[in-house]
């Protein structure tokens, strides 16, 4: 039966009441007194050197404050790269420079020149039209092979463009090769992960406060993880001291990554609070979303999978590029190289693996974590390749699968991480009955009597998250641990205050963190208080990002709850005159076993602060209790999905008819959450296959800017989702079981939709089309393709 | 973008390589000019307000004439400033050769733009630069050659300007205006189903 409260129910989602009544709190929300608005110019041109900006009409202008210019940061650092990688020749990274202003060279379109601070918005746009830039267009560096073969360079520190050339693991590379030169069969796949937009609906705001009398500033931002912001801000960029800095992301509506980053509008309107001594506010409209926020994916790949006569994988090779943009963004080198790299076996036993990953510098947007971050890339190159494989023998796409899945756990894979449980024979089945595999045959038929075009297409995925073990993410080149932070605070009349360093921005904590407490203190939820997103109240925290909320930050919540009961047993042993050990904690009730004492969780809460019969001289009084909890591995959720669609061969249109998901995330706390989170993801990862594409033209044009050329998935274009969950193998190593479950869907989805559109095209021998897989693209494909089929 | 096309101006040669030269002329003939200077025998400053698609813009613009061979031929190479819409930059090679009716004006053009004028506009601007070069050599031969008929000018732009480029050939969006410096109350498209 499903449960009514904690763990395992699906409690109704608290926050919605106010994100539905139009009460939530935004940042751009907020206006603070006195406040100034800051607009940015931003280049044009992506690349260009500025001989001069002339800022005096603008600074003459109604209204204007002030206008900001590179000179203005001078005295500050750039925005810093959190994580530093080592290339092949033991080199570390390239690392331009990330200027808040630019400072001589504009290196994107986007990439901000002047700021201009004015009384109102509209004042400060129009001032901003009124500055001189003398800009001299230098050529861009937009294409990724074209980036690495010589030529213009977008920073002289790399003149060939690379960021890093990155073998992984090295020592497996002439191993793989010789497997590859001698299997029985290789299958060869060149494909493009394309580049994506992550569109949140709530575009990026931030306000700078400055408080003169104590010298404290203050950042309202839409961050995923305002601790991180402040540490990146406070000590690297404006040189402000934590105890000075509070960083504030309140009610924040969507970030699929793409608020993960410290930006630079973020260091401007907190220094630009202080030299003005007055509020500063930003807010991004939807087209300058488009050119700052940081992008996702855009990866270029070939993949080599050698097999032997029966189809076992023997080794899997692949070289990809990997677009940076012009800057690295805080998370930028690590998404291709230990969010990617360690996930090539998927859920296969392929004995040997070995990549080559180069990072490319391009006069385009930053490119960093979004949505899967890595693993998506991962997924789709060893799912597509599998697909192909199986094609080629002559094997069904899920026998091969199957013949080659991880059966036995922990599974040590050759890119050195540990697999801790799962059973992908579990989830395959379940999709496979889900999905009505048997029926399939059947309604092909039926279309094909519509003159459509069938298909069917699976995908497993295997993730990494609950990121991440901090020594490990240390030795990989983290500049930061991966732990997360949790204080409980039980008040004196038993209600319960959570301050957790996870963040939410539409994952439900509040509703989900709240049944965690519940479940194990047997009190309601709506006793408990769950408190996220400002350094001045919680301790520490690290964020919300790769799925890790409940796997790590969930965990420290546990661990402060477990000290809090082991607390109150100590008070309830005294006042119920007992010895410790006999007393049992269950349903709210501290009772002494084998009598009927028992005291009520309020009486024992209300003695922690009112300690006149309390054993003062070996407890204190108070019942609070913060925990560190920084995870022993990752968490490894996997999963199977399958897809139908119909292609109509006369205009190319594929219509995704269904969608099947059969996830493992672990023990799930909230199943509606859950499942809310995996149709999410489906609908990104399937708009990513579909329709989005971000593209510039030669010149580095950013031609989709908007959502006129950028096109974002809607209700109509996606199919009702069946998802499952019951195929469950609880992780091993946080106290709650759990996997996470943000990313999947935009995981597993891409391959299962792209192989569904490739089976329905099969007379026509399409080997592969890049995604987005947009009506002109197919039709193209099957255009091309059909004088081969109407040869045969 | 690249385009190329060649109208018969029913005029000498010398009239047609004068008029080229007259910033009058070119005022007159570019669509949306609002001011246009010579600064030197060879450098124009020029304003024009345009709209492509949703970005509508005035740009502050700079236009060189290059390579030129007196009477025959020049390279015209020219930068626009639009503020917040963005930039457009392009050059034309225009040539003239004697015709049995006149003079011939040929012109191979390419243009290009960036900022917003990109991010919004890049599906329309082959359209758009058609329609500009339509417009601005119908009106040019209106100035040279007197005031025609309007069926005598719709019919000689229509004909003679050949894009090269596939997409803007078939964009009837670009054809359809071309006869708005001409002859601004009529639609040649309607014209061609009612002829």
């Amino acid at each position: 039966m499903a449960k009514d409260f904690g763990i395992g129910a699906s409690s109704k989602r608290r926050e919605d009441k106010r994100f539905l009544t139009g009460t939530g709190r935004y940042t751009d929300d907020m206006n603070k007194p006195g406040q100034a608005y800051v607009h940015f110019l931003r280049s044009d041109m992506a690349s260009g050197r500025i001989n001069g900006i002339d800022i005096a009409a603008a600074e003459a202008a109604p209204g204007v404050i002030k206008v900001f210019t590179s000179r203005d940061f001078e005295a500050v650092g750039g925005v810093p790269c959190g994580w530093q990688v080592t290339d092949r020749h033991g080199e570390p990274m390239k690392e331009p420079k990330h200027p808040v202003l630019a400072e001589g060279f504009v290196r994107h379109v986007g990439d901000p020149i002047a700021a201009v601070v004015a009384e109102t918005r509209a004042q400060a746009r129009d001032a901003a039209e009124l500055i001189e830039v003398d800009l001299e267009e230098l050529p861009a560096v937009v294409n990724l092979r074209a980036a690495v073969s010589g030529g213009t360079a977008v920073h002289p520190e790399a003149p060939d463009n690379l960021c890093y050339d990155w073998d992984f693991p090295a020592e497996s590379k002439d191993a793989v090769d010789e497997a590859i030169r001698n299997a029985h069969h290789v299958t060869v796949l060149e494909l493009v992960n394309n580049r994506l937009v992550a569109n949140p609906m709530e575009p990026r705001a931030a306000i700078g406060e400055y408080d003169a009398a104590d010298d404290q500033h203050t950042l309202w931002t839409t961050s995923q993880n305002p601790h991180v912001i402040r540490l990146l801000m406070g000590a690297f960029v404006l040189g402000i001291p934590e105890h000075k800095l509070r960083v504030v992301a309140p009610d924040v509506g969507g970030g699929f990554g793409s608020k993960i980053y410290h930006y630079a509008e973020e260091a401007f309107v907190t220094l630009a609070a202080k030299v003005l001594n007055r509020p500063v506010k930003w807010t991004s409209d939807r087209g300058e979303a488009f050119m700052s926020d940081a992008h996702g994916r855009d990866h270029v790949c070939k993949v080599e999978l050698a097999m032997d006569a029966e189809g076992h994988f023997l080794a899997l090779r692949s070289t990809t590029l990997a677009n940076m943009g012009a800057y690295l963004s805080t998370f930028a080198p690590c998404i291709p190289t230990w969010l990617h790299g360690t996930l090539l076996a998927g859920n296969y036993k392929t004995p040997l693996i070995f990549t080559n990953v180069r990072a490319v510098f391009t006069n385009t947007v930053p490119v960093d974590a979004y949505r899967g971050a890595g693993r998506p890339e991962a997924t789709y190159l060893i799912e597509r390749t599998v697909d192909k494989a199986a094609r080629e023998m002559g094997i069904d796409p899920a026998e091969l699968r199957r013949r080659n899945f991880i059966t036995q756990f922990p599974y040590q894979t050759p890119v050195a991480v540990e697999y801790d449980s799962g059973d992908y024979n579990a989830t395959l089945d379940k999709v496979l009955e889900g999905s009505d595999r048997a029926g399939f045959e059947a309604r092909k038929a039926e279309s094909a009597s519509r003159g459509k075009l069938r298909g069917y297409g699976l995908a497993h995925y295997i993730e990494a998250c609950g990121i991440a073990p901090s020594s490990l993410v240390g030795a990989l080149g983290a500049r930061a641990g991966l732990y997360e932070a949790a204080t409980v605070r039980v008040n004196p009349t038993g209600s319960i205050s959570v301050f957790t360093g996870s963040h939410s921005h539409g994952q439900g904590h509040e509703t989900t963190f709240a049944q965690v407490v519940a479940d194990m203190l047997g009190v309601p939820e709506d006793s408990i208080d769950i408190v996220h997103g400002d350094t001045n109240r919680v301790p520490f925290g690290m964020g919300t990002y790769g799925s890790r909320s409940l796997a790590v930050g969930g965990s420290a919540i546990v661990k402060s709850v477990d000290k809090i009961v082991a607390k109150a047993k100590k008070i309830a042993a005294h006042l119920l005159e007992a010895a410790e050990s006999d007393i049992t904690f269950e349903n709210g009730q501290f009772s002494v076993q084998g009598t009927d004492k028992s005291l009520a969780w309020g009486e024992v809460c209300l003695a922690a602060y009112v300690p006149h019969k309390y054993p003062i001289e070996t407890l204190e009084p108070g019942l609070e209790e913060t925990s560190f909890y920084d995870p022993a591995n990752f968490t490894y959720p996997s999963g199977a999905y399958a897809c139908e669609v119909e292609v109509d061969p006369e205009t190319g249109k594929v219509e995704v008819l269904s969608f099947t998901a059969a996830d493992d995330f672990g023990n799930v706390v909230n199943p509606m959450i859950v499942e809310g989170q995996v149709h999410g993801g489906l609908a990104q990862g399937l708009g990513q296959a579909l329709m989005e594409g971000c593209v510039y033209d030669e010149n580095g044009q950013l031609i989709t800017a908007s959502f006129m050329d950028y096109a974002m998935p809607l209700a109509k274009d996606l199919p009702s989702f069946t998802v499952d969950n019951s195929a469950c193998t609880p992780c091993t190593h946080n106290p709650l079981g759990v996997k996470g479950c943000g990313e999947a869907g935009a995981i597993g989805s891409p391959p299962a939709l792209v192989n569904a559109v490739l089976d329905a095209l099969s007379d026509y021998g399409i080997a592969h089309i890049d995604m987005p897989l947009t009506p002109s693209k197919v039709w193209a494909a099957i255009d091309a393709a059909r004088p081969a089929a109407a040869a045969e | 973008m690249e385009m190329t096309g060649e109208t018969v101006i029913r005029a000498p040669r010398g009239d047609v390589w004068s008029a080229l030269n007259d910033p009058d002329v070119l005022k007159a003939c570019i669509p949306g000019c609002e001011r246009l200077e010579k600064t030197s025998p060879t450098d124009m400053e020029a304003d024009v307000t345009q709209k492509v698609g949703p970005v509508k813009a005035r740009f502050k613009g700079a236009v060189t004439l290059e390579d030129i061979v007196e009477g025959e031929s020049y390279r015209l190479v020219g930068e626009g400033k639009g503020g917040a819409a963005g930039f457009a930059k392009g050059g034309a090679h225009v040539r003239l050769s004697d015709h049995d009716e006149g003079t011939l004006l040929s012109y191979e053009a390419e243009a290009r733009v960036g900022g917003k004028l990109a991010q919004l506009g890049s599906r329309l601007i082959d359209g758009f630069a058609r329609k500009m070069a339509d417009e601005f050599f119908a009106t040019f031969k209106a100035q040279v050659e007197g005031p025609p008929s309007a069926e005598t000018a719709a019919a000689i732009t229509d004909a003679d300007t050949d894009a090269s480029n596939a997409a803007s050939t078939e964009d009837t969006a670009a054809r359809e205006p071309a006869m708005a410096g001409a002859a601004p109350e009529s639609k040649s498209w309607i014209r061609k189903i009612f002829s």
